[in-house]
């Protein structure tokens, strides 16, 4: 019994995150909002920065790629010299800690999925766990 | 035939004319390109034989300056020189030596009789260890006739708050940016091998001067600033998105030894026509702060990113425009949702220092496309300004790398 209970529970919990894996419409909207309030003065309303100052969202690996680094640029921020698309910037990235979990899921999962871009979901679960990382 | 040779002359011109910016100025100038495709060209100088130097912030043909060079005086310019192997924006002409800053120092190189550059690859340096950390590092650099050099530190920072662009993150008291940066600094240009310790904090509370000149009708130096970002996204609840696309005013001011301009404590107010307490200093967008800090001269919309000003010093221009300024506008990034605004070159008319009328657009069209929302989206982006032997106004643009000369004629 105790077995099954386990194997069940490792079954839903299989279920649960391949279904928030795929993107869905409703934190695609709220994504898109929270965009045009804390993301589009430096990443520009078409997502693809500023000459110089801040980089494209647009077919980068940052944004498409490794999740826990993607998740930790928004948390941490960043300032360092790095190039995207082969161009460098040299304004920096504030953090966005003060952002909350779900907050964060649905803003990545948005720019994963506009700009040309087309990437899975981000889970306010896979944001808490990066965030206890940091602290 | 006469019809397909004028057809084809018509489509030629169709073609230049779709990827030439068609940049619209005042009745009797004209304006003419010559270069282009120079990558990011930041700040000219132009040398009293004509030469056209200009300092690069991406290196070309693996250097950061060029000289341009037309011998023949045909108005093309058909020797080009590469040295230098630093990106930077500051160019300057003073005495025999050519000055030219990297993002950390400034280096000068010795001209001969002839006008050519004695040792390209090894200049002196004549400032080092500036403060460099990427945000607003790039270094103007003024030279004023006794050989004092000016050097522009901006602030790493937007508004020296604990957490850099964080919302709701504090501005610190003091600001310890304000030691080795956001301000100007003095330093002689005739020394080298100096550091900050040589140096002399000329102005402060500057956060990010990028265009500076020296006007020899006053003998005082005067500069343009970029103002503080993000009073919209931070404080919502104060300032809505036309607010935060107009304010603060990008500012011009006359600055003496020991002034201070207020940053970050206070931005100025265009509308109010006060210095106004920063929110992360307390302010409320309406309370008044730093009541020491120097007045601009000019308040100009927000964002508008005033790169380089140049005094008006030559016979060619008419009457009105001696002793004015030219400031070069490179165009704005985060007025949006609003569209960008800038883009153009403006003059200032002055007398004795002092404006003595309204600012009007000089030379504008150079986004290629009317308004533009992404200054990614605009063709070109004015960035430096220099004036010929004979008075004509330079241009550059750090978008494409055009230069363009400005020239005047009565008809
Ligand atoms: C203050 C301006 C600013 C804001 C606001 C901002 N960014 Fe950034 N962002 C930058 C800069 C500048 C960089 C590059 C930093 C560097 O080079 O070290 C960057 C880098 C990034 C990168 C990695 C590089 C790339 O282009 O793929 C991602 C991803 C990113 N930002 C996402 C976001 C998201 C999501 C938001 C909103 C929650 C946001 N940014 C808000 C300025 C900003």
């Amino acid at each position: 019994m105790r077995k099954l209970i386990v194997v069940l529970s490792l079954l839903t919990v299989g279920i649960v995150s391949q279904s928030m894996q795929t993107p869905n419409a409703a934190s695609i909207t709220r994504g898109k909002a929270l965009y045009a309030q804390y993301c589009m003065s430096c990443h520009q309303a078409d997502g693809a920065g500023a000459p110089r100052m801040t980089p494209p969202l647009g077919k980068t690996d940052y944004v498409t790629g490794d999740k826990a680094r993607l998740i930790g640029i928004v948390l941490k921020g960043l300032n360092e010299p790095l190039e995207v698309n082969g161009e460098e910037y040299f304004n920096p990235m504030a953090s966005f800690a003060h952002m909350n979990d779900q907050q964060i899921a649905d803003v990545l999962t948005y720019i994963r999925n506009s700009f040309g871009n087309k990437a899975s979901a981000i889970t306010p679960a896979e944001v808490k766990a990066q965030r206890a990382k940091i602290k | 035939m006469r019809k397909i040779i004028v057809s084809l002359i018509s489509l030629i011109t169709l073609q230049a004319s779709a990827q030439q910016a068609d940049i619209q100025l005042p009745k009797g100038f004209a304006i003419t390109n010559i270069t282009k495709d120079k990558g990011r060209v930041r700040h000219i100088a132009v040398h009293s034989n004509g030469d056209v130097y200009l300092k690069l912030e991406n290196l070309r043909y693996g250097k950061g300056i060029l000289r341009l060079r037309d011998a023949d005086k045909d108005g093309v310019y058909e020797d080009t020189l590469a040295f230098g192997n630093y990106i930077g924006t500051g160019i300057a002409l003073h005495k025999n030596y050519l000055y030219a800053s990297s993002n950390s120092a400034v280096f000068r190189y010795q001209l001969d009789a002839a006008n050519n550059i004695v040792n390209p690859d090894q200049p002196e340096r004549v400032v080092y260890g500036l403060v460099d950390r990427r945000q607003h590092a790039s270094k103007s650099i003024a030279i004023d006739p006794k050989g004092n050099l000016y050097v522009n530190i901006g602030a790493p920072s937007n508004v020296c708050q604990e957490r850099d662009r964080m919302q709701g993150s504090k501005g610190m008291m003091p600001c310890p940016i304000l030691d080795s940066a956001g301000g100007i600094w003095k330093f002689r240009a005739d020394k080298l091998e100096q550091s900050y310790a040589e140096g002399v904090r000329y102005a402060t509370g500057l956060r990010n001067v990028v265009g500076l000149d020296w006007n020899t009708e006053v003998n005082e130096l005067f500069v343009t600033v970029h103002g503080r970002d993000m009073l919209y996204q931070h404080f919502p609840e104060l300032y809505d998105a036309k607010a935060g696309a107009e304010l603060p005013a990008e500012t011009f001011y006359m600055v003496k030894q020991g002034d201070n301009a207020g940053w970050p404590y206070v931005y100025w107010d265009p509308f109010q026509n006060k210095k106004i307490l920063s929110p992360e200093y307390g302010g409320d967008g309406k309370k008044e702060g730093a009541p020491d800090a120097i007045k601009p001269l000019v308040g100009f919309p927000g964002h508008l990113a005033p790169n380089a000003l140049l005094f008006y010093t030559g016979n060619q221009f008419p009457e009105k425009y001696r002793n004015g300024a030219f400031i070069a506008f490179h165009g704005s990034w985060n007025r949006n949702p609003q569209v960008q605004e800038g883009f153009y070159v403006v003059f200032v008319p002055m007398k004795n220092g002092q404006p003595t009328g309204d600012w009007e657009i000089f030379a504008d069209g150079f986004t290629g496309k009317g308004k533009v929302s992404n200054p990614r989206d605009a063709m070109h982006r004015p960035c430096g300004l220099a004036m010929g032997p004979d008075g004509s106004l330079y241009v550059s643009d750090d978008a494409k790398g055009y230069v363009w000369k400005i020239s005047y004629s009565a008809k």
